[in-house]
């Protein structure tokens, strides 16, 4: 089964062919039903090539040679699959929650009228999602790398007439390649010193006991390749694209900027865990920068108003947790969080797109309220969802945190207590989200609240499928403290293995258990308490700057866009008009002036000149060619 | 003797098409292009299993003879300006211009030119053909340009002559060191240019090189590109542009490198500088600029520079990389004016800020937009990518020193520009609302074709760039 990946990807290539080539006459149903079935279609096979990495009989990754993509001298990169335990994984992750957001979107999308056009995008994306895990050396990888970029850049700005929507997509993009940037130096820097891209070889040299290259080229490369990260992931200081992607149609959200895409940094770092477990100082960066994004992010999204930006900060922050882990060296554990994050924020972020959808595309929670009387379906798997994220014991992102809080405890205790503090903050803000949106009484117009429903059944549905998975996705990376064996580390063990494994007697993990479940729920109970009977005053004092972003963006742009548009027009004004130029017309007039002096003498044009010689050549050349001969 | 077909095809239509009175000389340059094109596939064909060679007495008392070969850089841009000058014949068939006859004419005698410079491999006949490719342009710039065209041609006039003569100087120079009797074939040239004193070569480089600087065009002698392009009809700019530039990279490989290589080595670290600080500084210019034909040129600069310091730090990879980048810039740019020629003729404007729209008004149109946007940004899976990343390894690589590894890390600037101000110029031209039109059409049939070629051969040498790869996998060496 391994050797058939190829058709994962194809099955979205094609349906993008598909909708992309008949986009102008393709009925609406139509193209959604070709767009799910491709992904469906997708999801089957890595089902059954997941069975079989699974399987003992399983042994080392697959690799699939397509064709040599680049062969030039001693460079050779193949455009070639890696099957194996966390390729499969993220296969089965991409596919699964890209088919339940596929379905929603053929209901969501469906009074669009670029419906089509929609789902040859979401498709597209889905290609370049899959070519980024499947690659079996970084080329490849780059590929989708870029090609979710795009797929970003243009489901962003699905709606391009709105200005704002395009910037919003142009600023992502932008801000992509400057973390693309830093993966290109880092796999030239591969190149260079080892003379491949392919993972197995370079891991092959790394871990040799023949390596001849210095630490320090180690750590240029892990740094790079993080650097590449922070802006696919959306770490600070690249992560202020994110939010702005939110102009996007909410199952885009989902989709690329909560469950798959923005995990790439992730994917990319387990990936290269036999890299970084040489760099533990570049771990130690990872670890900050991620720790230092979680807090940040989650002071943001505590005085958001936008139920889309709440999520969107919320994102950023449990991205940074991802990092954190990575930092510590849990890479397994990452990925567990990449998982469970996947069900339980694909889940609120459809929820928002149902609540949306009610309210005729009002995302202000100010205005909204008492949403749950109206829809059960979406109030009980948005709190499902609050409560995994949360991490309440017994739902999926109790396990994957507090595995990873444990892991960050046993390395530093002074990280811990910041990671505490940002579980804390998500607590709060996603019950402050949520008992503004569906508690208390409405807020919003009487026209809206005319209009208030629950979604349809092909909305409903995939948050059902979602909050089962945010309840139940946790059980594969049971706890030390219930269960000796933790499925997924061992399944992953094969590829990925956690970098200096922790240690900690079973009463401390109880108590860690512990303590965040209990500041959890009491920061659920804060948010209950302060929200019941809001009251929206203008913010002031912190509350004003947290509302504000920390003037992130204002910041970004005193210092970097506004110079560099000066820089621009300083070089266009005057460096090329007056200085260059003028020289150049100088030296031009100066030639004028002399003809004009011996025009009184030959009365000719230099111009005519030169053709008149040229043409005497050329002659010259038929002559010779054809007569002499 | 098919190689001679690839500059009298040409040569002769051309002349002809000064007689034709009419529509005739459009379907005479349709025709033409279209028969070259075939040759000059037949000759990327069959270059790859053989070096094809044609070779007669030209001028004997001056040690010249008329040769011509065909290796791998020189099909690969025989068949480039093939396939760009049928498109831009295809693409013109249903626009009307003053004096067909003449307006057809001269782009035949330059195209004829550029086949020439790219087959030489006598110093003197490509001396000729570098004149014949230029002149012609002159003229359509002159007669047929924009508002400004009269200074404008004269700068490029001034710029290129000087060059030109410098360059003769070079050669007469060089031809007049080959030992035993004079000589200007390329064997004799490089053997008689290495075997001079270093401090000979070192000025001498400077001789050759300015023209070459000047037609790619590296900083500071790029200032006449931007106005030649602007103000050329868009045939010619395309000719300028995706033709013209490699006309002076390729003379750098094959007329500079080999020929004077202690001057190059002597001075290769300046040019990459320059070079390198062209693709920033050109980049930061496009930023601001409100004119579609400007940005593009200013890309181009950037797109060049690149090239160009690859050209002089001397590595296999980054060889390689040029040569499929050399092509599939031609491609892009091409493509790329096709889409300026299209928007002009439809909202009648290249002013960015008063356009708008094209994604509802000609969809179709937007689409091609999209996809030659993204290859001129090296989007993974389209023709830029390959070549570019082979270049910055080639530059990254250098002779590994750090100071390489910071010029390419500076380069790489251009990567995050260039995205910068390829998607303001989307964003202005295809988004948002649409611009008052003077005509309201989408792509027609012709251009519909035009543009098919260009975009199947942007996704085709994307996904697999090997054809080309091997097609000038011979080139890492500069020999013709």
């Amino acid at each position: 089964m391994a050797n058939l990946v190829y058709l994962v990807p194809l099955f979205p290539l094609i349906g993008f062919l598909i909708n992309g080539i008949f986009w102008k006459k393709m009925p609406k149903s139509l193209g959604g039903a070709i767009g799910t079935i491709a992904i469906l279609a997708s999801f089957i096979i890595s089902l059954l090539i997941f069975f079989e990495v699974k399987s003992p009989a399983f042994h080392g990754p697959a690799i699939v040679t397509l064709f040599d993509f680049i062969s030039s001298g001693t460079l050779h990169v193949p455009f070639a699959f890696q099957v194996d335990a966390l390729s499969a994984l993220f296969l089965l992750i991409i596919t699964g929650v890209g088919t339940l957001i596929h379905l929603y979107s053929t209901s969501y999308m469906h009074h669009d009228e670029g419906m089509v056009k929609y789902f040859a995008f979401l498709n597209l994306f889905v290609f370049s999602m899959l070519l980024l895990v499947l690659g079996a050396n970084y080329l490849i990888m780059f590929i989708g790398w870029e090609g979710v970029g795009l797929c970003s850049y243009l489901l962003i700005g699905f709606w391009f007439k709105n200005r704002d929507y395009t910037n919003a997509a142009k600023k992502a993009f932008v801000m992509n390649r400057i973390g693309d940037l830093g993966f290109l130096i880092g796999m030239l820097l591969v190149i260079f010193n080892f003379g491949t891209l392919s993972y197995q070889d370079f891991f092959g040299r790394i871990s040799g006991a023949s390596t001849v290259v210095p630490a320090s080229t180690y750590n240029w490369i892990a740094l790079c390749f993080f650097i590449g990260a922070t802006g696919k992931s959306a770490q600070i200081p690249l992560y202020t694209w994110l939010p702005d992607a939110m102009a996007g149609p909410t199952p885009v959200s989902a989709l690329i900027h909560a469950a798959t895409m923005v995990t790439a940094g992730i994917y990319m770092i387990a990936r290269s865990g036999a890299l970084y477990s040489l760099t533990p100082a570049i771990l130690n960066v990872i670890a900050v920068v991620g720790m230092a994004t979680a807090i940040f992010a989650a002071t943001i999204a505590i005085r958001q108003y936008d139920i889309k930006k709440v999520l969107a900060y919320s994102t950023v922050s449990q991205l940074g947790f991802m990092f954190l882990a990575l930092g510590v060296g849990a890479y397994t554990t990452a990925v567990f969080h990449v998982m469970t994050h996947a069900f339980f924020k694909a889940l609120l972020f459809l929820g928002s797109g149902s609540v949306i959808h009610a309210m005729g595309g009002e995302q202000d929670i100010r205005k909204m309220g008492g949403l749950g009387k109206h829809m059960r379906i979406t109030q009980a798997t948005f709190f499902i969802g609050c409560l995994a994220i949360s991490g309440i014991p017994g739902l999926s992102g109790f396990f994957s945190k507090d595995e990873i809080l444990a892991n960050v405890f046993a390395h530093s205790p002074v990280l811990y207590v910041f990671g505490i503090l940002a579980a804390m903050m998500t607590a709060f803000y996603m019950f402050r989200l949520y008992v503004l949106t569906f508690n208390g009484t409405f807020r919003g117009t009487e026209e809206q609240h005319h209009h208030l429903h629950e979604s349809p059944a092909a909305m409903t549905l995939p948050l059902v499928i979602l909050a089962v998975l945010s309840i139940v996705g946790g059980y594969v990376g049971l706890p030390a403290v219930i269960s000796e064996h933790n499925a997924l580390a061992a399944y992953l063990s094969p590829v990925v293995q956690n970098f200096g494994t922790h240690h900690l007697s079973h009463g401390t993990e109880w108590g860690l258990m512990g303590l965040s479940v209990a500041v959890s729920v009491a920061m659920i109970l804060v948010a209950y308490g302060v929200n019941r009977k809001p009251n929206f005053t203008e913010n002031t004092g912190i509350a004003k700057i947290l509302e504000n972003k920390w003037y992130v963006d204002e910041i970004y742009d005193a210092i970097v866009v506004k110079p560099m548009k000066a820089l621009s027009d300083l070089l266009d004004k005057f460096a090329e008009r007056q200085a260059i130029d003028g020289i150049v017309n100088g030296v031009g007039k100066t030639v004028r002036w002399g003809g004009d002096r011996l025009r009184l003498l030959q009365s000719g044009q230099v111009g005519f000149y030169i053709f008149i010689m040229v043409l005497g050549i050329v002659s010259l050349f038929a002559i010779s060619f054809f007569i002499v001969k | 003797m098919i190689l001679i077909l690839l500059v009298l095809i040409p040569l002769l239509s051309g002349i002809l098409s000064f007689a034709v009175r009419g529509e005739g000389a459009k379907t005479l340059a349709v025709i033409s292009s279209m028969i070259t094109l075939a040759a000059s596939a037949y000759v990327s064909g069959t270059s790859y299993t053989q070096g094809l060679e044609f070779s007669c007495d030209w001028i004997p008392m001056l040690g010249t003879k008329f040769t011509l070969v065909a290796d791998g850089m020189s099909s690969m841009l025989c068949l480039l300006t093939g396939i760009v000058t049928m498109v831009i014949m295809l693409t013109q068939a249903n626009k009307d211009v003053e004096r067909p006859g003449a307006f057809y004419g001269h782009m035949l005698l330059s195209q004829a030119g550029l086949m020439g410079v790219f087959l030489a491999a006598d110093a003197l006949v490509f001396y000729v053909f570098w004149e014949l490719a230029l002149i012609p342009v002159y003229f359509l710039c002159s007669s047929w340009g924009g508002e400004k065209r009269i200074p404008v041609t004269f700068k490029f006039f001034v710029y290129t002559f000087v060059g030109s003569l410098m360059l003769l100087a070079g050669l007469v120079y060089l031809s007049l060191q080959t030992p035993g009797t004079v000589s200007y074939a390329w064997a004799d040239i490089t053997r008689a240019g290495a075997s001079l004193a270093p401090a000979q070569q070192q000025w001498l480089f400077w001789l050759i090189f300015i023209a070459f600087a000047i037609k790619m065009p590296i900083f500071p002698f790029h200032t006449w590109q931007p106005d030649a392009y602007e103000q050329s009809p868009t045939p010619v700019t395309i000719i300028l542009s995706a033709l013209m530039v490699k006309m002076g990279l390729f003379a750098v490989l094959r007329w500079l490198l080999p020929v004077v290589p202690e001057g190059v080595a002597y001075w290769s670290q300046t040019v990459v500088i320059l070079s390198v600080i062209g693709i920033v500084y050109a980049s930061l210019i496009a930023i601001v600029q409100t004119d579609i034909k400007r940005l593009v040129a200013y890309s181009s600069i950037a797109h060049m520079g690149l090239m160009s310091a690859v050209a002089f730090t001397g590595n296999g990879v980054g060889m390689h990389g040029i040569m499929v980048q050399m092509f599939n810039h031609g491609i892009n740019i091409t493509g790329m004016w096709l889409i300026v020629s299209m928007i002009e003729n439809r909202w009648g404007t290249r002013d960015m800020n008063s356009l708008g729209g094209m994604a509802t008004a000609a969809p179709r149109m937007a689409i091609a937009l999209l996809i030659i946007s993204f290859a001129n940004i090296a989007l993974p899976l389209t023709n830029g990518f390959v070549g570019e990343f082979m270049l910055f390894n080639g530059l990254f690589i250098g002779d590994g020193s750090v100071a390489h590894i910071a010029t390419m890390v500076f380069a790489g600037l251009g990567v995050i520009l260039g995205a910068v101000y390829t998607l303001n110029m989307v964003q202005k031209v295809a988004f948002g609302n649409v611009a008052p039109m003077t005509i309201k059409k989408d792509l027609s049939v012709n251009e519909y074709a035009g543009i098919a070629i260009i975009i199947t051969i942007i996704l085709f040498l994307g996904v697999y760039p090997k054809p080309l790869l091997d097609l000038t996998a011979g080139m890492i060496a500069t020999a013709p």
